[in-house]
């Protein structure tokens, strides 16, 4: 074989390499390197011209081998292994070398980034060479989508896959469909009602053929990759058959237990121990919630399609997906301590936001009323903003719906009681979105009074005559630049989103890692903002970060656009990272088989050694740091090659 | 005054937690010493002993491990593997006559930039202070 002839190039990324890194010196060094025929530097690497500049190269002057030295691999890996595939060469003959997030983002002196940075192309250079020519390996996908989470995102993306005519199994873990948005009355900033929005939709999902719709069911197990998930599903017995039952209601109108917390109405009000979250849910059935049920057995009389079984199990059924999307949403802040300070729990008319949305709902437990406790209408109502948002003794993250949520409080609260005098108290109104600071300027013309200034307590110690028999809210006006305490009837706050409770289940049992916020990382914030870092699996909305609901929607069909894209094009590329062993090396000791997670090594008795099966193996390499025969390697990560890295790093440079 | 000494540290980090966490560190623009330099592997539990020994035997003062937190192992236990390791990589570099704490194995999630940058300045201070590692002279002593 000819000597290895390696291009390195150099890339500026504009100023953010090259105001750390001395190019020109790491140039000058990558020229002394063994086998490398070509030094370049260029402005940006990723762009067209500098993709195009290796084509050209590696014709002109023959080149064997690629690095290049600029961002991290996670980034634009996929960006020059193409270009190093359309200049001819096979796409693992390349090396990153990554100065950019390892290098001059985190060092502040100049001759020590330019030093590293050397180490770096020094390893990738040697590594470079001991490269192989791989071929990825290639997948079929199974055109079936498995959608996590019935709110307004999975329903969206479930959506939009099914009319491209794949099937998608939506997977819900409440009663119905609909998540937080079927709570909501009206949706900003339009006022349109969301009801009208949601309800069609959810209609659609429970009339698409293409739809399988598993609600009061978990995901508990994902198994496979990309285009071959096998997902186990536990479907929670409803105690209701779902194609016998029609929703008649007979069963609810005759069931004795009457005190069971009505989770829907955010436990305003009660409901049965035989329930329909609401009467527009989807699937339109009954379910039984049986921590309450006594079993008497008057709804199995009454119905008169014999659709209840009180002895009904829970199903774990597995279906086989080629795409997942998370869509599993948000719960609100719920700290009881931090909550208290601000009277909730403690004083009956401090509300938490989705209680009010359900005080202003039709079909709410008020019937849409504006009113306290005690049935009479409110003077005047204050409404707390960020409240476990922004906040070190919270959380720290914007939730970002709350600016405009509150404010749709305010006019909810004129429109309703006119006359009332409205609060909004906030440290800043981030009126971001379309058409939102249109809205805030509506609201502000509403005669809203804004205090800039969080809310610091709740309390109902009344030191003036005005203050007497309200709830008092205690704030640093930080306009004004004093204390002021603001007598007031009933008190929203504006709670914060959290990822929800089911996220940290679902993120070990899909692998998946999550931001310091909790919420779902997405691949990349713009390069890849609903990949995740797992192929094949996406993720749409509130599970990603706090959004409203055009963003929501926007994402969910994002997620399902990456995932027909896959569906169309019926294959996949697997990175080229499986392990084999070299029967002749091996002992027979089974190591190997013992710490593998996927059971894909077998033994093989006529061999006399282990075998790996390469469509199991995932390409951890475990089983070659455990081999004491040395029989076992690993594509693109043999021994070899991480040796000749570890050479270049302690190289002299 | 003498010139600090800059030890040499090679760090070994799993492609899907603690590199990613690595990368965060530079979005974030969080600054830490440039003495570790990083290997991408697929899994800390790739990370074969010999990766260590070989990287004292080459003039590294240290070796830093990373993988994802207990539990949250993108290939289910990968890392238990590697943790399962480390009191035979401590025994081997004991018997070398090379200090336990040149070796460290830490987790550092995708989300933890900060972290990484916390364990990269900490790792550098304590090799810093334990000074460049001898190998040669060890060499000779074992002979």
């Amino acid at each position: 074989m000819s000597e290895p002839r390696i291009g390195v190039y150099v890339c500026h990324c504009g100023t953010n390499i090259s105001q750390t890194v001395d190019i020109a010196d790491v140039c000058g060094f990558s020229k002394t390197l063994a086998n490398v025929a070509l030094v370049k530097e260029y402005k940006y690497m990723c762009s067209d011209p500098g993709q195009e500049t290796i084509k050209v190269d590696v014709e002109k002057n023959k080149l064997t081998h690629i690095v290049v030295s600029s961002c991290s691999p996670l980034m634009h890996e996929g960006t020059f292994r193409g270009a190093v595939e359309n200049a001819g060469l096979n796409e693992y003959l390349f090396q990153m070398a990554n100065i950019r997030e390892h290098v001059s983002w985190v060092t502040e002196d100049k001759i020590k980034a330019t030093e590293k940075a050397k180490k770096l192309i020094a390893a990738a250079v040697r590594r470079v060479v001991k490269h192989q020519p791989l071929k990825p390996t290639e997948v079929d996908i199974n055109p079936d989508t498995v959608v996590i989470g019935g709110g307004i995102a999975g329903i969206e993306a479930a959506l939009t896959i099914a009319n491209a005519g794949k099937k998608v199994y939506l997977v819900e873990k409440d009663s119905t469909i609909g998540g937080h948005m079927a709570k909501f009355d009206k949706t900003f900033p339009t006022l349109d009602c969301a009801a009208c929005i949601l309800t069609p939709k959810m209609v659609s999902i429970a009339q698409n053929r293409n739809i399988e719709l598993m609600t009061l069911s978990e995901v508990e197990e994902i198994k496979g990759f990309v285009g071959n998930f096998t997902v186990k599903i536990r479907k929670k017995a409803r105690y209701v058959d779902e194609e016998l039952c029609t929703g008649c209601g007979d069963c609810e109108k005759f069931c004795p237990v009457k005190n069971v917390p009505n989770e829907f109405e955010e436990n305003l009000s009660n409901k049965k121990a035989i329930y329909r979250a609401f009467p527009q849910a989807v699937p339109a059935v009954y379910a039984i919630d049986m921590a309450y049920c006594k079993r008497c057995g008057v709804c199995v009389k009454k119905c008169g399609k014999n659709a209840i079984n009180l002895d009904a199990k829970d199903e774990v059924l597995e279906v086989r997906a080629g795409n997942i999307i998370v869509a599993t949403g948000y719960d609100l802040y719920d700290n009881k301590k931090y909550l208290e300070k601000y009277g909730y729990n403690t004083y009956e008319n401090v509300l938490t936001s989705l209680e009010f949305e359900r005080y202003t709902h039709a079909s709410g437990p008020t019937g849409g009323k504006v009113v306290k406790k005690d049935g009479t209408e409110p003077e005047a109502v204050a409404i707390l903003h960020c409240v476990g948002s922004r906040d070190v003794n919270a959380n720290e993250h914007c939730s970002r719906i709350c600016c405009m949520q509150s404010l749709k409080f305010g006019h909810l609260v004129k429109e309703k009681v006119p006359g009332a005098e409205v609060y909004n108290l906030y440290i800043d109104i981030r009126a971001f979105g379309k058409g939102y600071e249109e809205f805030y300027k509506r609201c502000i013309h509403e005669d809203i009074h804004f205090i800039r200034g969080k809310g610091a307590e709740v309390i109902d110690t009344a030191l003036t005559k005005d203050e007497q028999g309200k709830l008092i809210i205690k704030v640093e006006d930080t306009l004004l630049g004093e204390i002021r305490r603001i007598p007031v009837d009933m008190v929203i706050l504006s709670i914060g989103m959290e990822p929800s409770k089911s996220a940290s289940r679902i993120a070990s049992s899909l692998s998946l890692s999550r931001s310091k916020d909790g919420f779902f990382l997405e691949k990349h914030p713009k390069l890849a903002p609903v990949a995740t870092a797992t192929d094949g699996i996406y993720v749409a909305g509130a599970a990603q970060g706090p959004k409203d609901i055009p963003d929501t929607v926007a994402q969910a069909n994002a997620a399902a656009g990456a995932v027909l894209s896959i569906i169309n094009k019926g294959r996949v590329l697997l990175e080229s990272v499986t392990s084999t062993v070299e029967s002749s090396k091996c002992a027979g000791c089974k190591l190997c088989i013992s710490v593998c997670p996927y059971q894909a090594i077998e033994f093989s008795d006529e061999d006399k050694a282990s075998r790996i099966i390469e469509a199991m193996c995932k390409g951890c390499g475990t089983c070659v740091a455990v081999c004491p025969s040395g029989a076992i390697t690993q594509k693109g990560y043999l021994d070899g090659q991480i040796f000749e890295e570890i050479e270049g790093i302690l190289q002299k440079v | 005054m003498a010139e600090e000494f800059e030890p040499r540290i090679v760090a070994f980090l799993c492609r899907w937690c603690s590199y990613t966490g690595a990368d965060l560190a530079g979005t974030s623009r969080i600054k830490y010493p440039a003495n570790v330099v990083p290997i991408k592997v697929m899994c800390s539990g790739r990370v074969d002993p010999t990766f260590i020994l070989k990287s004292f035997a080459d003039g590294a003062d240290g070796v830093l491990v990373c993988g994802c937190h207990p539990g949250d192992c993108h290939y289910n236990e990968g890392n238990y593997n590697m943790q399962k390791r480390v009191p035979m990589i401590k025994d081997m570099l004991k018997g070398f006559g090379i200090e336990g704490e040149r070796f460290r194995l830490d987790w550092v999630s995708a989300a933890e930039g900060d972290k990484f940058a916390e364990v990269v300045t900490e790792m550098t201070d304590e090799v810093r202070k334990l000074g460049p590692l001898n190998w040669k002279e060890i060499k000779e002593a074992v002979k």
